[in-house]
């Protein structure tokens, strides 16, 4: 426990690189997937196109898309913007499908009705659609941020520092102490991501405490679970 | 585009020379060592995993319990998991851990897929089968399990390709796999070794996915494709009157 005490201060600033890494890829994930999940979601073409890149880019390992990315699109492979870049792709990955199961499960009577009350479809898409899909949309965004957090340690292997830092450094120096405090801190912070959501998703669909989620909405969230 | 070339020049080569030393090519060892690692880990993890998740889809018990630990497996990181079971276990046991490792990170998803299998099962069918006769061990293997199939082995694809990814770090606790050649080329800086190793472990993944995707298709019982109604668009969520019997009443 010595090792913990008198490393207070590098845990810390490890969590705060953890977290300042872990942070753009889900705002990223969940922004670009709206439209492209809209496009896979809205017509049958771009639906089979769209989920077979994004299954094929979710099936990449991490390690091997930390070296891949780089000379692609001519960064360093040891930089923070590699690291946002390919876990981006995961989150965007994830959140495609999620946006698509999403706007699937609304009901196509509500749809209907919007447009007999005279909603143009845009105005439809944000004022109906999103919010009804919210619930399934926030539940694909758990998982993109508790898998994101734990998906930042693997950069360490590339050299960009996180709390990755205390399994290499811990292996090294036969310091139990010092990997478990990784594992517990990257934990932590996933914990305490997933309950912010969980908040965020009270404050902004206030309709989900009171009435009972639909049948096929908790359906697909269950599936969610389960397939990613 | 040119650092490509290299790279896959560099996977066809016999021999490698790297600085001063020369080295036969030993991918086809590394996968093995990579796909040895997969294998065993996949089939430990779907044998603990299927009867746990039977249990609790047929019971419905322990449901939350199962939701939780698939959610709580995804936060641990995969890194720390193995470095500190190698500590752990000692240096000369590192296989075991590396194995240990794989099989957790893989079972939540196989879990969660035998559940969510017979989970997703209609409740009057499996209420006509027993109102047919049928035992509960006969509802278990004759209609949950048929049906749940398909959600099954998309956990176990799951799992695998969680397993494949992770296996890259096999190399990491010198235990091998194709992971090697991106822990070798990292620090002296040999970027042509690391993108080819890179470059085998993605196509490793892809296609490991992809022979589970054809799986997948399969396992769909055949009475149940035939009832499906073959649309992809949205439509209504209530039930639409059943398609024969309606025609035919028209007809009087």
């Amino acid at each position: 426990m010595n090792w913990l005490f008198n490393n207070l201060g590098l845990v810390w600033s490890l969590s705060l690189e953890h977290i300042a890494l872990s942070i753009p890829p889900v705002i990223i994930g969940f922004v670009v997937a709206i439209p492209l999940g809209w496009l896979a979601h809205r017509y049958r073409l771009t639906r089979g196109i769209l989920l077979t890149i994004v299954g094929l880019l979710y099936t990449i390992p991490s390690l091997a898309l930390l070296v891949i990315l780089p000379p692609l699109i001519g960064i360093r492979v040891v930089s923070s913007t590699n690291v946002v870049v390919a876990l981006s792709i995961y989150a965007v990955a994830l959140m495609v499908r999620s946006t698509t199961d999403a706007l699937d499960s609304v009901d196509a009577d509500i749809k209907q009705s919007a447009t007999a009350v005279g909603y143009s479809s845009w105005r439809r898409f944000w004022a109906v659609e999103f919010p009804i899909a919210g619930p399934v949309l926030l539940a694909g965004l758990r998982v993109v941020a508790v898998s994101t957090v734990s998906l930042v340690t693997i950069a360490q292997l590339v050299g960009v520092r996180s709390l990755g830092y205390l399994f290499t450094n811990g292996l090294q120096r036969f310091i139990p102490v010092e990997i478990i405090t990784g594992v517990v801190m990257t934990v932590v912070i996933a914990l305490v991501f997933d309950r912010l959501l969980v908040l965020l998703g009270r404050v902004l669909m206030p309709w989900t405490r009171t009435a009972a989620t639909s049948r096929s909405a908790k359906r697909r969230v269950l599936a969610m679970e389960v397939t990613s | 585009m040119s650092l490509f070339w290299e790279a896959i020049q560099w996977i066809f080569t016999p021999v490698w020379t790297i600085i001063n030393t020369q080295r036969e090519n030993d991918i086809i060892t590394r996968l093995g060592e990579h796909l040895g690692y997969t294998f065993v880990s996949l089939v430990a993890a779907t044998i603990i995993a299927v009867p746990i998740g039977y249990a609790i889809g047929h019971t419905g018990k322990g449901r939350e319990i199962a939701i939780g630990l698939s959610g709580a497996a995804r936060a641990i990181p995969s890194l720390g998991l193995l470095t500190i079971l190698a500590l752990a276990l000692g240096f000369s046991r590192t296989p075991i851990a590396a194995v240990i490792v794989f099989l957790v990170l893989g079972m939540p998803s196989i879990l969660a897929g035998a559940y969510a299998g017979i989970e997703s099962i209609d409740k009057r069918t499996i209420d006509a089968a027993r109102a047919v006769g049928m035992t509960e061990w006969q509802i278990l293997t004759k209609v949950e399990i048929p049906l749940g199939l398909p959600l099954l082995i998309g956990g176990v694809r799951n799992a695998a390709l969680q397993i494949v990814a992770t296996a890259t770090l096999a190399a990491y606790i010198g235990l091998g796999g194709l992971g090697v050649y991106i822990f070798e080329g990292l620090p002296i800086r040999n970027f042509t070794e690391m993108l080819g190793g890179a470059i085998l472990i993605a196509v490793v993944a892809i296609l490991l996915d992809g022979f589970f995707a054809v799986i997948q298709h399969f396992a769909v019982p055949r009475g149940v494709t035939a009832g499906q109604v073959k649309e992809v668009r949205t439509r209504s969520v209530r039930p639409r009157a059943v398609a024969g019997l309606s025609a035919d009443s028209g007809k009087g």
